[in-house]
């Protein structure tokens, strides 16, 4: 009985761990569960280049993560990159003329979206569409525009 | 010449095919073992698992240190010292996890049923149990694969998450990084995607290694020299099997 006993007991610190180890993987490890919660509202925005935004990117307001982003798509219509997030209700005194930008997250980092916010009495809300947005910095771009600009100078010499 | 190769290629597709029969069987009685026979089950589960944990956590916080170290040594030449947690969890993750659980797991409790079954073979007491109308299958080898199974998954997120641990110890404690760094960054980097490829992959190799184990011990030639051979072909086919079966998931998960 004595033996019994431990055994079950043995099995119960070990399932018990076994699971506990399962929740930390599935909740703390990924970010599925910061930023917006259940309760959030979708906001859309046009982008000339998105870079390399991706999917469940950070939505950031003042460097806080506010919200996440949903869906990239492109827009045949207009061809530019539509680009749906969602924001959490917390959050719903934002006005609706902010702008949004993709920004980079330090030199190497994975690019994400930062709301400035903007003068407007009216917040955005479900469904509504950001005006103002600026493109991803396409760092080839960069290097060719200085490239270029500095032969223009050469040249003009 | 060609009569050897012809009779060994028959004999393997024989056995290979008498492998999966046999597996078939285990899986069609296992739901009834599970319900009928749970003391059993709880029993193995604790031989397989619960024994194996001091292990699986001493192994799991010293590769988690390593990752911890190279990758720190490694990533500081490009100035991204701070990507370790992702680089640490990624590979423990998704690979080192599971295949160095499964591994450990084949030559901890693998030999320890793949042995145990041969002894019994070898003692006659599996015959015995059949004579007393007791299915050796209900009685003796579910329950043993069931225990194996069962257990894998488990001992894996322990092993992720002690690994982690090892990894935070070596890269913030010891070298450094910041904390905040550490952990944020993993959480964006890593997609539950990848928690769930560590899963599957986990619940296959507990499958395939406890399958293996109980399949050699039960064939065990029942002699002392049959009993020995049946262990160190369970780690041998488990080892091939879990490397194997690791590179097909992984590509199918891309």
């Amino acid at each position: 009985m004595q033996q019994t006993r431990s055994v079950e007991l043995g099995t119960g610190l070990f399932a018990l761990l076994g699971f506990a180890a399962l929740f930390f993987l599935t909740t703390q490890t990924t970010g599925s569960n910061d930023g917006a919660g259940d309760d959030a509202y979708e906001v859309t925005a046009r982008f000339q280049n998105v870079g390399s935004l991706k999917h469940r990117a950070p939505v950031a307001m003042s460097g806080v993560t506010i919200g996440r982003v949903t869906s990239v798509e492109f827009d045949a219509e207009t061809l530019e990159a539509l680009v749906t997030f969602v924001i959490d209700r917390k959050f719903d005194q934002i006005p609706d003329d902010s702008d949004a930008s993709i920004l980079t997250a330090g030199l190497l980092g994975s690019q994400y979206i930062g709301l400035q916010a903007g003068g407007s009495d009216f917040y955005l809300e479900d469904g509504s569409e950001i005006q103002f947005t600026q493109s991803a910095i396409i760092i080839e771009n960069l290097i060719s525009k200085y490239l270029f600009s500095n032969k223009k100078k050469d040249d003009d010499k | 010449m060609f009569r050897d190769a012809y009779y060994t290629i028959v004999e393997f597709l024989r056995t290979f095919g008498a492998f999966q029969l046999f597996f078939m069987r285990v899986l069609s009685i296992s739901p009834s073992v599970l319900v009928l026979r749970f003391p059993l089950v709880v029993k193995q589960v604790y031989n397989a698992g619960a024994l194996s944990l001091v292990l699986i956590m001493i192994c799991g916080l010293f590769v988690g240190a390593v990752l911890g170290l190279q990758g720190y040594t490694n990533l500081a030449k490009f100035n991204a010292e701070s990507a370790v947690g992702t680089f640490a969890a990624f590979s423990l993750i998704k690979e080192l996890g599971p295949v160095i659980t499964a591994l450990l797991f084949a030559g901890r409790a693998g030999t320890a049923l793949a042995s145990e079954i041969g002894l019994m073979k070898a003692t006659d007491q599996l015959a015995a149990m059949a004579m007393m109308a007791t299915d050796p299958l209900r009685r003796v080898i579910v329950p043993r694969f069931l225990g194996g199974a069962i257990s894998m998954p488990l001992l894996v997120a322990i092993f992720s998450v002690i690994g982690l641990y090892g990894a935070h110890v070596v890269g913030v404690v010891l070298l450094g990084v910041d904390t905040g760094a550490f952990w944020q960054q993993l959480q964006t980097a890593l997609d539950p995607s990848d928690v769930h490829e560590g899963i599957i992959k986990s619940v296959v190799f507990g499958v395939v290694v406890s399958i293996v184990a109980v399949w050699e011990g039960f064939n065990a030639i029942p002699t002392a020299e049959g009993v020995g051979r049946a262990t160190t072909r369970t780690v041998v086919i488990s080892a091939i099997a879990i490397l194997m079966i690791d590179f097909m998931i992984t590509a199918l998960m891309m």
